[in-house]
């Protein structure tokens, strides 16, 4: 049991000095952006709450969160199951689990932009590797630049190739810690494989995989630099997901209302969804 | 067991396919890229490395990234580990959700933050700056390292602290002495998350610089934009942009798996 301890406190003080920094003054300037309305010169008016309306009520604001959705269920649902079954799959020790490792983490270690860069080079008709194969190979029409779908797919497989490591690590860290007893143990039961999975390496994967799953969705959610560099979010805005679309609000249009209460309504969705898986994880780690 | 291994295999090589593209990319000419589809270089040749390495401009952008990079390091594990030893070890008031409200600022989408923090760090002069950005990237890199930490120091039982203070060791020589050996593992891993959330960051690291403390990868879009297509000089950048990761992550190779547990397993 930890002891209750009030000074403890003074051991937290420079994180918080630090993230109260970081975090609470550009959000307070947020805040603030959020409910004025300014014409240059550093004039501002009070505006309310009518930036929020404005944006709650855009279709354009709709639009973008629900590609949004729509872009983040896929790569879970693609990359947690996926994640699993190559984590089953893998050595559990010897001289290959090292190397697996290594190589499966190597493209996580990639610059956001060169990842997109890269992607967008490769999917290149013609030129690229993927491009080329689609076009010449197998003979499908296949250009990002011009087909929404062919754009979606490429942001996707690029998802996918880009995170899906952090998945199998996961779930391999949890499933390297269960004992040889437990299949020992099940073998002379004569269970199934199905069995297994589901009474021994799942339940001891759970943990591990609540972290995957939250540090997924928090990460797809927020996603900008890859789909920007690969798409641009076009053709058209059929890849501009709720980031991009931000960007460009506060960046490129310089709307710093209309930005400011979008920041503050996507970070809220962004921490709702957030907390409940939090405390779904919390909850496990008290019983 | 030898028919499973197909499945790590082929995702491995799914993996490597559009590294090596780049990396084949780089040793060739730009004419040759644009002249079609090859699978291996024609004409092999260095002359996009040579490029780099000769260029201020270039070189630089490597060399500004790995000096914010480090400083963003130490200054997150720093901080992260008197309040990892704070949450592994203590009750205090307010401490589950100020852990919570640690990881919002995870959960914040970059792009909220960067005009703010465009503005902020104008203001306080350091706009420009490798400490500008290694502060912004402590935004998501210290929760991170308090989170992994907090998970490692979990697993060291408490007795060891309290047969330290028996033995008669003061706070500070306990911590340095016997608590930091051992939970070096991880403190590497810390530091490895530290290095490569900050490495791989670009909106922050772009909105933050101008000239002085331009990071590689904004050097890249520029060159890759100004100059038309010169996809042979933005694959050679791309490599040697891979090659400090690797390096890194070849170091904590053995602690990997339980480090993306952020040691809950």
């Amino acid at each position: 049991m930890k002891t209750v301890n009030q000074r403890a406190w003074f051991f937290v003080l420079p994180v918080l000095f630090l993230v109260a920094f970081n975090a609470l003054v550009p959000m307070m300037t947020v805040v603030n952006y959020s409910v004025q309305e300014t014409f240059g010169n550093n004039k501002f008016f009070w505006q309310g709450l009518d930036w929020f309306e404005q944006i709650l009520r855009s279709e354009r604001f709709q639009a973008a969160l629900g590609r949004q959705f729509l872009f983040t269920g896929i790569i879970l649902a693609i990359e947690v199951p996926l994640g699993i079954i190559i984590a089953l799959s893998m050595p559990r020790k010897g001289f290959w689990v090292p190397v697996c490792l290594v190589l499966m983490a190597l493209p996580m270690l990639i610059p956001w932009n060169v990842v997109g860069a890269m992607w967008n080079i490769f999917a290149l008709p013609k030129i690229g590797m993927l491009g080329y194969f689609m076009n010449d190979v197998l003979g499908v029409n296949y250009d990002m630049t011009q087909d929404p779908l062919a754009a979606w797919i490429t942001v996707v497989v690029m998802d996918v190739w880009h995170w899906t490591s952090l998945v199998v690590l996961l779930c391999y860290a949890g499933l390297v810690s269960i004992p040889d007893a437990y299949y020992q143990a099940a073998k002379i039961d004569g269970a199934s494989p199905w069995a297994v999975f589901r009474y021994i390496q799942l339940p001891k994967m759970k943990t591990v995989l609540t972290i995957a799953i939250l540090l997924r969705f928090m990460d797809s959610f927020n996603i900008y630099t890859e789909p920007f560099v690969l798409t641009g979010g076009g053709p058209g805005n059929s890849t501009t997901l709720l980031s991009i679309d931000l960007v460009k609000i506060a960046l490129g249009q310089f709307d710093l209302g209309p930005a400011a209460a979008m920041s503050l309504i996507y970070f809220a969705i962004t921490l709702l969804v957030s907390w409940v898986f939090y405390t779904l994880m919390t909850k496990d780690d008290q019983q | 067991m030898k028919k499973r291994a197909i499945i790590p295999i082929l995702y491995i090589l799914f993996l490597m396919l559009p590294i090596y593209w780049l990396v084949s990319m780089s040793f060739k000419t730009t004419n040759e890229i644009l002249a079609g589809f090859s699978l291996f270089p024609q004409t092999f040749t260095l002359d996009s490395y040579i490029a780099i390495f000769t260029d201020p401009t270039w070189y630089w952008g490597y060399i500004n990234s790995i000096i914010y990079v480090t400083l963003n390091t130490f200054l997150s594990v720093a901080v992260a580990l008197p309040a990892a030893y704070a949450f592994s070890r203590y009750r205090f008031l307010g401490d589950k959700q100020l852990f919570f409200w640690l990881l919002t600022n995870r959960m914040a989408p970059a792009a909220v933050f960067a005009l703010p923090f465009f503005q902020l760090y104008s203001s306080i002069q350091i706009f420009d700056t490798h400490l500008a950005v290694a502060l912004a990237h402590t935004l998501f890199n210290v929760p991170l390292a308090v989170w992994i930490l907090e998970g490692f120091m979990r697993g060291i039982p408490k007795e060891l602290d309290e047969t330290a203070y028996v033995d008669g060791y003061s706070f500070p020589r306990f911590f340095t002495k016997i608590f930091l050996p051992n939970i070096k593992a991880g403190v590497g891993v810390a530091a490895f998350f530290c290095f490569m959330f900050s490495w791989v960051e670009m909106l922050l690291a772009k909105t933050l610089t101008a000239v002085e403390a331009k990071p590689i990868a904004a050097v890249m879009t520029r060159t890759a934009s100004s100059a038309g297509y010169e996809l042979g000089l933005l694959a050679a950048a791309g490599t040697l942009t891979i090659i400090p990761g690797a390096i890194v992550i070849w170091f904590v190779r053995n602690y990997i798996a339980r480090g993306f547990a952020m040691g809950r397993v």
